[in-house]
C-alpha cells in the first residue's frame, strides 16, 4: 500500500483531491466552448434551410442512434456504480464495472461505425458518395457535414475516455484505490459524464429532426 | 483638406464628412495625449527620486478621481461613437440612387457592367454629382472595393449581393484597389473610377458600341434557361408572375414577409426552395452552379425592369 | 551551464543539471526557461520575416521577393507573432517562473501539465516550421474562406493544425494559472492582496479558456473542409462566406486581449516599484483587469464593418467597442497617477514600463479611431490598422516583456544586468519603434492597401522611413541578447531583493531554492506599501524595511 501524501505544492491530500476537481470542471469548459461553437453554428443553418435540415435528417439512422443513446446513458451508469465501489473499497467490483463501462463505450463506437456504413450505403456521405436526392437542395449536404464532424469529434473524445478507464482499470489492479484516495476516479467519471452529455445533446439535434407526425 | 502636405484627395460628398469626423477625433486624441504625456513628463522630473518635492500626503481615497475620469472617458468616447455611427447609417443606407451599376470581382480584376449593357474592366466611368448605387458580388473569394478618395469601402462576397453608394464631387482619375487579401495578385487588383460630367458619361456611353441593356441581355437570359416556361403569361405551371415583384413585398409560406430586392431574387434562382411564396408549390429547381454571375446579373436586371416603381433601368 | 552556476549556492538552477533534470522536470520555473528559449527562438523567426518583408516594400515595384513569396512571408509573420510569440510570451515564461511565487506557493497546481504545455507548444512549433520548409501559405494570419478552403494554393491544412495543436498548450497553461491562484495561495494572500501581475495571469487564463476552444473548432473547420472538398463555409452548398470571420474573430479578438492583460500586469508591478509608491487605485486596477477580459468577448464584429454585417449589428459592436476601451483608459490614467508624489527612478525596466504607457497610450487611442464606423469605412484593412495594433502589441507588450524581463532577471538568474546597457536598449527601442510605425498611421489614411507587395510609387517615402526604423528595432532588440547573455557569465551576483521591493518573490533567494520557500510565508501586507517620503516599504509578509 502506498503512502498517501499529497504532492510538494498541496498541504493536504483533500487539497489536492478539490483541486484535481475544480481542474476537471475547468477542462470540461473549455469542452463546452470546442462543441458549443459547432452545435451553435447547426443552429444557425439549421434555422436558415430549415425545410433542407429536414429532408436531410430523414435519412439518419433513428434506431441505430437510439441505441447508442440506451448504450451510453448505462455506461454512466456502470461508471457512478464503479466509482461508488471504488469509495468502499471493493476493488474487484470497482474492476468489473469499469470494465462494464469500458465495454458498453466499446459497443457505442461499433454501433457508430456499423452507422457510417449505412450512411455510406444512403450515398449521404459528403465529399465521399453524397447524392442529391430528387427534390432536395444542396444545403442538405451541410446538415451530413455537421453531422459527421460532431459524432466524429464525439467519437473521438469517446475513445479518449476508454484510454482513461483502461487506465483506471490499471491503477485498480494495482491496489491504488482506496477509501481515502479515489480522486482520479472521481475526475475520469466527471469526464465520461461528459462524454455522455454531449451524445445527449447531438442526439437531440440530429436524429429526431423531420421526423414530427404533421 | 488639400493644404495639408500629405493629405489624401477627397472627391466626394462622403470624404469630406469622414475627414471633418477624423479630425475632430484626431483633436480629441491629441489633447488626451498631450495631458498623459504632459503629466508624464511633469511628474518625472517634479518627482524624481533626490528632488526635495513634498512627497506627504499621498491621495488614500483614489475612487473620487477615478470615478471622475472613468465618466470623463465614457463621455467622450460615447459622443464619438453616436458622432461616427451616425455618418456610418447615413453611408450605408443607399438614398435614392440616380444611377445603378453592378460590379463582380474576380481573381484579379473588377468588372463593370452599366445598366445600358455597357461593360469595363478596371475602370468605371461615372458622372460627377450623380447618386451612384454600387451593386456588387464575387466569382471566386471575397475582395474588397475601395476608393481611397472618396473614402468608402465594402467588401465583395461570394454568392451574395453587397450594396453602397457614393457621389463624386471632383472630376478626374481616382484609384480603385482591392483590400481584402485575395491571392497572388492582389496587389495588383486595381483600377480607376474616372469622373466625368454628366454630358460627357452621357457622350462615353454611347461611344461603346452596340449594346443592348442588361435588363435586354436578361430577357433573352429568362427564356434561354427556360424560366419563361413557369413564369412566362401563357404557362400551365401554377408559378408567380413576375411582373411588378421587384421592390415590392413578398408573402412566404410560413407567414413570414420580405422584400423583394437583389438578393431575394439572386436566392430565389440559386436556393429556390428557401423561401416559397405562399400558396405556391415547392418545384422551382436550383439553378445553383448553372448560370454564372455575369448572366445573373442580367437576369436580376431584367426582373428589375418589370416593374414600374424601379427607376435606375433603362 | 557549470560556468554560469559556479560557486552559486543551491538553487532550482544548480539542483541536478543533467539533460534529463531539465527536460523531465516538474519545476514551474525551469519550465519557464524552457518555455523562454522555445518563443525567443519563434521571436527571431518572426522577426526575420518582418526584416523580409521591411526590406521588399523599399521599392514600390516589389522585386526583392517573389509575390508568391512575399505574401507568405507576411502570412508567417502573423502567424508565428501572434500564437508562437505574443500569446505565450509573458505568461509562459513570466507567468510560470513568478505565479507560484508571487502567491507563496511551492510549484503550481499540475505540473505534470505544465511540463507537457511545453512539449505540446515544441510540436505545433515543429508542424509551423514543417508549414515554413516546404513552402509555407498565403492565406494571412486570418485564414478567411473561401479563399483559405477553397483557392489558396499553400499548406494551409498543416497552418491550422499547427495553430490548432498551439491551442491546446495556451489552454493547458491557462487551466493551470486559474486553478493554481484560486487553490494555493498562501495563508493570508486574499484576492485583494494579490498582486496586480497575478491578477492579470488570472483575467488573461479566463479568456484562454473559454476563447481558444472556439478558434480550434474554426480551424478545425477550414481544415476539414479544406481536406474533403466540402464544408460548412462552401458558398455552393450555402454556406456564409461571413460564418467564417465571426467564429474565427469570436476567438481573435479576446485574442488580442490575451497579448495585453499580462503586459498590463507586468507594468503595474513596474511602475509602483520604480516610483516608490502604492499603485494608484489597487481596486480599480484589478477590476478594470477583469471588465477588459469579459467585455473582449461581446465585440469582436467591429473586425467586420464593412464585410456586409448589418448596420444594426455594426452599431452595437461599436457601441460594445467604447465600452471595453473604458477600462483601458483608466489604467493609464491610474498609472499616470501613480508618478505623483512618487520617488521615482529611471532604471531600465522604468524606461520599458513609461514606454509602454506612451506607446499602448497611442495605440489605444487610435483604436478609439477604428472603432469609430464610418472612420473604419476609410482606414479599414489598410496601414492605419496595422499601425494601430503594432503599437500595442509590440510597444506595448514586447516593451512590456522587456521590461519584466529585466525586473526579473536578478531573481531568475542570481545576476545583475548591466544597466547602461540596458537604458541603451530602451531608448533605442522607443525611437525605433517610433519611426518604423508613425508613418504606417499616413500610409493607411493615405489609402495604402495591408497585404500589398507593390504599391504607388507616391507613398514610397513612408515605406522607406518605416523600413529605417525597423533597422534601428533590429538593433534594439537583438542588444538585449548580448548584454543578457553576458551578465549570466559574469554579471554581478544578485541578493534577494536589489530593487527593495515589496512582493513575495523578493523574500527568498535569488535564484530561489527548487521549493521556492524554506517555509510557506504568510501574508500581513497587501501589495505596493512602498513610502515615497522617505524609502521605506512593508514586504508583503508584513516586514517592514527603512
Amino acid at each position: 500500500m502506498r503512502s498517501l501524501r499529497p504532492e510538494p505544492q498541496y498541504a493536504t491530500l483533500a487539497q489536492q483531491t478539490e483541486t484535481a476537481q475544480l481542474g476537471m470542471w475547468t477542462f470540461i469548459a473549455t469542452e463546452v466552448m470546442f462543441f458549443g461553437a459547432l452545435v451553435f453554428t447547426y443552429f444557425l443553418y439549421r434555422t436558415q434551410y430549415g425545410e433542407q435540415f429536414r429532408l436531410a435528417a430523414q435519412d439518419s439512422k433513428l434506431l441505430l442512434g437510439s441505441i447508442n443513446q440506451a448504450i451510453l446513458l448505462t455506461s454512466s451508469l456502470t461508471m457512478v456504480m464503479a466509482i461508488n465501489f471504488g469509495k468502499e473499497g471493493r476493488q474487484r467490483l470497482l474492476v468489473l464495472l469499469l470494465l462494464a463501462t469500458a465495454l458498453l463505450g466499446l459497443c457505442f463506437l461499433g454501433v457508430k461505425g456499423y452507422e457510417y456504413l449505412e450512411d455510406y450505403k444512403s450515398s449521404t456521405v459528403p465529399s465521399l458518395n453524397y447524392l442529391l436526392k430528387p427534390g432536395h437542395h444542396p444545403p442538405t449536404e451541410l446538415f451530413w457535414v455537421f453531422y459527421f464532424i460532431a459524432t466524429g469529434l464525439h467519437a473521438v473524445h469517446l475513445t479518449v475516455g476508454l484510454g482513461l478507464i483502461l487506465v483506471l482499470i490499471w491503477m485498480a489492479q494495482r491496489g491504488r484505490f482506496s477509501p481515502n484516495y479515489y480522486s482520479p476516479l472521481e475526475v475520469v467519471g466527471l469526464y465520461w459524464s461528459f462524454v455522455d452529455t454531449v451524445w445527449v445533446f447531438l442526439f437531440a439535434a440530429i436524429y429526431p429532426l423531420g421526423r414530427a407526425a404533421t | 483638406m488639400q493644404w495639408v502636405p500629405f493629405w489624401p484627395r477627397d472627391a466626394s460628398v462622403t470624404a469630406q464628412s469622414i475627414d471633418r469626423i477624423f479630425i475632430g477625433e484626431l483633436a480629441l486624441v491629441l489633447v488626451i495625449l498631450a495631458f498623459v504625456f504632459g503629466l508624464m513628463i511633469v511628474f518625472g522630473l517634479r518627482y524624481r527620486h533626490g528632488s526635495r518635492a513634498n512627497r506627504s500626503g499621498l491621495v488614500k481615497k483614489t475612487w473620487r478621481w477615478e470615478i471622475g475620469w472613468t465618466v470623463g472617458s465614457l463621455a467622450a468616447f460615447l459622443a464619438l461613437f453616436v458622432w461616427g455611427a451616425n455618418m456610418y447609417v447615413w453611408l450605408y443606407d443607399p438614398p435614392r440612387a440616380d444611377l445603378e451599376i453592378y460590379v463582380v470581382a474576380k481573381q484579379w480584376m473588377w468588372k463593370a457592367q452599366h445598366p445600358g449593357g455597357q461593360r469595363e474592366i478596371n475602370e468605371l466611368h461615372v458622372p460627377l454629382g450623380e447618386t451612384v448605387r454600387l451593386l456588387l458580388t464575387s466569382q471566386d473569394v471575397i475582395h474588397s472595393f475601395f476608393v481611397p478618395a472618396f473614402r468608402v469601402k465594402h467588401d465583395v462576397l461570394p454568392g451574395q449581393y453587397e450594396a453602397f453608394w457614393f457621389k463624386a464631387t471632383e472630376l478626374g482619375r481616382f484609384r480603385l484597389e482591392c483590400t481584402q487579401y485575395c491571392g497572388t495578385e492582389h496587389a495588383h487588383m486595381g483600377g480607376d473610377i474616372v469622373v466625368m460630367p454628366p454630358a460627357d458619361y452621357a457622350r462615353w456611353l454611347s461611344r461603346q458600341g452596340e449594346h443592348e441593356s442588361l435588363a435586354q441581355q436578361g430577357e433573352a437570359l429568362f427564356r434561354k434557361y427556360g424560366c419563361s416556361g413557369c413564369h412566362g403569361t401563357n404557362s400551365t405551371v401554377h408559378a408567380p408572375s413576375l411582373a411588378g415583384v421587384y421592390g415590392g413585398l413578398v408573402h412566404l409560406e410560413g407567414g413570414d414577409t420580405v422584400r423583394a430586392d437583389e438578393r431575394y431574387i439572386r436566392d430565389s434562382i440559386l436556393l429556390p426552395r428557401s423561401q416559397i411564396v405562399a400558396g405556391y408549390p415547392p418545384v422551382m429547381p436550383s439553378f445553383a452552379g448553372q448560370i454564372g454571375e455575369d448572366d445573373l446579373v442580367k437576369l436580376v436586371a431584367y426582373i428589375q425592369s418589370l416593374s414600374p416603381i424601379d427607376g435606375a433601368s433603362q | 551551464m557549470t560556468t554560469v552556476t559556479a560557486d552559486l549556492p543551491a538553487s532550482y538552477l544548480t539542483k541536478e543539471n543533467t539533460i534529463a533534470s531539465w527536460l523531465l522536470t516538474s519545476d514551474h520555473k525551469r519550465i519557464a526557461l524552457l518555455f523562454f528559449a522555445s518563443i525567443t527562438f519563434f521571436f527571431f523567426i518572426g522577426g526575420f520575416a518582418a526584416t523580409l518583408i521591411r526590406l521588399h516594400l523599399l521599392n514600390p515595384a516589389g522585386t526583392l521577393l517573389q509575390p508568391d513569396m512575399y505574401n507568405r512571408m507576411f502570412t508567417m509573420h502573423g502567424i508565428v507573432m501572434v500564437w508562437f510569440f505574443l500569446i505565450p510570451s509573458i505568461p509562459t515564461t513570466l507567468g510560470n517562473f513568478l505565479i507560484p511565487l508571487m502567491i507563496g506557493a511551492r510549484d503550481l497546481a499540475f505540473p505534470k501539465i505544465n511540463l507537457a504545455s511545453w512539449y505540446v507548444f515544441n510540436i505545433s512549433g515543429l508542424v509551423v516550421l514543417f508549414c515554413l520548409f516546404v513552402g509555407g501559405v498565403d492565406t494571412g494570419w486570418t485564414f478567411y474562406t473561401p479563399y483559405s478552403t477553397m483557392f489558396a494554393n499553400g499548406y494551409v491544412i498543416p497552418a491550422a493544425v499547427a495553430v490548432f495543436i498551439n491551442g491546446f498548450s495556451s489552454i493547458m497553461t491557462g487551466l493551470n494559472f486559474v486553478i493554481t491562484i484560486h487553490r494555493l495561495r498562501a495563508p493570508g494572500m486574499t484576492w485583494m492582496r494579490l498582486p496586480l501581475f497575478v491578477w492579470a495571469i488570472y483575467a488573461v487564463s479566463i479568456v484562454m479558456l473559454l476563447a481558444t476552444p472556439v478558434l480550434a473548432m474554426t480551424l478545425a473547420l477550414v481544415a476539414l473542409e479544406r481536406w474533403m472538398g466540402v464544408g460548412i463555409f462552401d458558398p455552393q452548398l450555402g454556406g456564409d462566406p461571413l460564418l467564417f470571420q465571426h467564429m474565427f474573430w469570436f476567438y481573435s479578438h479576446p485574442a488580442v486581449y490575451i497579448m495585453i492583460l499580462p503586459a498590463m500586469g507586468v507594468v503595474s508591478e513596474l511602475v509602483s516599484c520604480f516610483a516608490r509608491r502604492p499603485i494608484f487605485g489597487y481596486e480599480g486596477m484589478a477590476y478594470a483587469l477583469m471588465a477588459i477580459a469579459v467585455i473582449s468577448f461581446f465585440v469582436w464584429a467591429h473586425h467586420m464593418f464593412v464585410a456586409g454585417i448589418s448596420i444594426y449589428a455594426g452599431i452595437v459592436f461599436s457601441l460594445l467597442t467604447f465600452f471595453v476601451a473604458v477600462p483601458s483608459a483608466i489604467k493609464v490614467f491610474n498609472w499616470t497617477a501613480t508618478l505623483h508624489k512618487g520617488s521615482i527612478s529611471f532604471d531600465a525596466p522604468m524606461l520599458y514600463a513609461l514606454g509602454f504607457v506612451g506607446l499602448f497610450t497611442i495605440g489605444g487611442l487610435t483604436g478609439l479611431m477604428v472603432a469609430t464606423l464610418s472612420i473604419d469605412i476609410h482606414v479599414h484593412d489598410t496601414y492605419f490598422v496595422i499601425a494601430h495594433f503594432h503599437y500595442i502589441m509590440v510597444g506595448g507588450t514586447v516593451s512590456a516583456f522587456f521590461g519584466g524581463l529585466h525586473y526579473w532577471w536578478p531573481k531568475i538568474t542570481g545576476r545583475l544586468y548591466p544597466e547602461m546597457w540596458a537604458r541603451v536598449a530602451a531608448i533605442v527601442t522607443f525611437l525605433g519603434f517610433n519611426l518604423t510605425f508613425f508613418p504606417q498611421f499616413i500610409l493607411g489614411y493615405l489609402g495604402m492597401p495591408r497585404r500589398y507587395y507593390a504599391y504607388d510609387p507616391a507613398w514610397q517615402v513612408w515605406n522607406v522611413l518605416s523600413s529605417a526604423g525597423a533597422s534601428i528595432l533590429a538593433v534594439a532588440y537583438t542588444l538585449p541578447l548580448f548584454y543578457l547573455g553576458w551578465s549570466l557569465f559574469y554579471g554581478e551576483r544578485a541578493g534577494a531583493n536589489p530593487w527593495r521591493a515589496t512582493g513575495l518573490e523578493w523574500l527568498t533567494s535569488s535564484p530561489p531554492p527548487q521549493h521556492n520557500f524554506p517555509r510557506t510565508p504568510v501574508v500581513r501586507a497587501a501589495p505596493y506599501q512602498y513610502n515615497p517620503a522617505d524609502g521605506s516599504y512593508v514586504a508583503q509578509d508584513g516586514s517592514v524595511n527603512a
